[in-house]
């Protein structure tokens, strides 16, 4: 028998995750609609203060999405596993670590791009000054993949397990609160008219860091929970 | 002793970081010797079933 | 090598672990005690006030040892951890599940006693510094690593898993540290220091360091009699479990 090759499996791989949000596109959107709810909740807690909601807008902001991210982690490996496709997966001729990381890239294609698309009707409905609005959307575009592979490393330990929900957010939220520091905090900075690079350096190293190492501790991780 | 006690003025604070330092000894020192009580009652009371099951049976 | 890898497949099988940290357990537990009570006093009577924070201080006594009894666990839980996951040796990945809850108590101890501290030195019970807001995150490391192995039937994969998580952990722990810090000074924060820039005197020092020889005897007793439970629950099917259950039984009634 013979197996097609490594980038063949690849591209079905991530054309079926495309297909399938495709196909239900309306819960696609779910986590964009999170988020916009949590952001909307902000005013109505706080006050309708123009002042005092631009002092803490960045920070709402990241806080939604990080929170939706998390909620939408849930469904990364949950109905492939249930389905089976994550063992056909595991067991495949090609080295894991690569399917996964396409299985990770699709899962930050369908649930954080429609965040990041979402977040300058975020920042708009916190009164975010225009002139940060590139570097938010400059940090969430780094930050995002770091969430979505840190959180996939969670998500493979608690694969097996039929309620997850609480335990994932425990474990989680720590591996979380570098990324939410930097680049919220970067744009702080610049709010506050500091210079902004560094931190967000800091961020794309990291990112390039998870990127090689992530999918190995994903399949590792995964290893252990299916076996 | 009263001056000891009152640890120059901090005595509530001094001696609530204490009692919470002694307390979770003592919470680490319990917690496994129940379990292991548990544990063992457990299997004593596995062991006397399957005791019971093979008498009956032969 | 050759004799070292057969003590530490001997002192590895279940039943020779079960015996010898039995023998063990009292003794260390004893010890722990006595240093610990005569540290204490040294600490308690013996040490003198301090000249800026008079009696308060006294607190570090616990405070310290606790603080680094929580990274010393951390790091002993992810060293057997590292072993349990390569090369999947059992009592590894029982000494790392067991020294995880006695962590967790330390790293608890050390903010409570931080916070009680804080309050008459700075006039605030928390502040957002890179050494509390990591320990918080320890914290919570050790409250995810416990979550994990409860929330997996399968006990040995349990172990496997949430050692796994420890190992993730211990790359996370540094950068928060990191990351706090740097957050820290674009919000120009309060510095505060624990321990000011003047050395500590050998008249406080010794009974520090008696509090943290205590600490760490107790947390390799507490731990081994936690494994212990767990060797008996694990190999709760094989003969030498049979034989200690009936010794014990019979004791008992």
């Amino acid at each position: 028998m013979r197996y097609g090759t490594l980038g063949s499996a690849c591209a079905a791989l991530i054309r079926r995750d495309l297909l399938l949000t495709w196909r239900r596109r309306g819960d696609a959107l779910n986590p964009a609609l999170f988020a916009l709810m949590v952001v909307a909740l902000f005013p109505l807690a706080l006050g309708p203060e123009p002042n005092q909601l631009m002092q803490i807008a960045a920070g709402i902001v990241f806080v939604a999405i990080l929170l939706a991210s998390l909620l939408a982690l849930d469904a990364l490996f949950r109905s492939d596993y249930e389905d089976g496709t994550l063992e056909q997966i595991v067991l495949s001729p090609h080295p894991l670590p690569v399917l996964l990381a396409c299985r990770i890239g699709a899962h930050w294609l369908t649930t954080a791009v429609p965040l990041i698309l979402v977040a300058p009707l975020l920042a708009e409905m916190l009164h975010l000054p225009r002139a940060v609005l590139p570097v938010l959307m400059l940090a969430l575009a780094v930050a995002t993949p770091l969430l979505s592979l840190l959180g996939a490393v969670c998500v493979a330990l608690t694969v097996g397990m039929r309620r997850s929900g609480m335990l994932l957010a425990l474990l989680v939220l720590p591996l979380y609160v570098p990324v939410l520091i930097f680049a919220a905090g970067a744009c702080n900075a610049a709010q506050a008219g500091l210079p902004f690079l560094a931190p967000l350096l800091l961020l794309g190293a990291g990112l390039a860091l998870a990127l090689v190492l992530v999918p190995l501790a994903c399949a590792a991780a995964l290893r252990i929970s299916i076996s | 002793m009263n001056d000891f006690l009152a640890m120059g003025g901090y005595a509530t604070y001094v001696w609530s970081s204490y009692a919470i330092f002694v307390a979770g000894l003592l919470i680490d020192y319990l917690a496994p010797r129940w379990r292991n009580r548990r544990i063992i009652t457990e299997l004593h009371g596995r062991l006397a079933r399957q005791k019971k099951k093979t008498e009956t049976a032969t | 090598m050759n004799t070292l890898s057969l003590w530490f497949h001997k002192f590895g099988s279940p039943p020779t672990f079960y015996r010898l940290s039995r023998l063990l357990c009292p003794w260390l537990f004893a010890a722990a005690c006595l240093i610990g009570a005569v540290g204490l006093y040294a600490g308690l009577v013996l040490a003198p006030a301090d000249y800026q924070q008079s009696d308060a201080y006294r607190i570090i006594f616990i405070h310290v040892p606790c603080a680094w009894m929580s990274l010393f666990a951390y790091i002993f839980m992810a060293a057997n951890a590292f072993i349990a996951v390569v090369w999947r040796i059992k009592i590894s990945e029982i000494l790392a599940m067991a020294s995880a809850p006695v962590g967790a108590m330390f790293t608890a101890v050390t903010l409570l006693t931080g916070a009680i501290w804080g309050k008459p030195m700075w006039g605030t019970w928390w502040t957002w510094d890179a050494r509390l807001t990591s320990e918080l995150v320890l914290l919570f490391l050790y409250l995810g690593v416990i979550g994990l192995f409860s929330a997996i039937e399968d006990r040995r994969q349990a172990a496997r898993a949430a050692g796994f998580l420890a190992l993730i952990g211990i790359v996370n722990v540094p950068i928060v540290h990191f990351s706090v810090n740097w957050w820290n000074t674009l919000h120009q924060g309060s510095t505060v220091r624990l321990l000011g820039p003047s050395r500590i005197d050998a008249s406080m020092l010794w009974p520090l360091l008696l509090m943290a020889l205590a600490t760490h005897i107790w947390f390799f007793a507490s731990v081994l009699a936690r494994s212990r439970s767990s060797v008996l629950e694990q190999e709760s099917g094989k003969e030498w479990v049979r034989e200690i259950v009936q010794a014990q039984g019979v004791r008992r009634e």
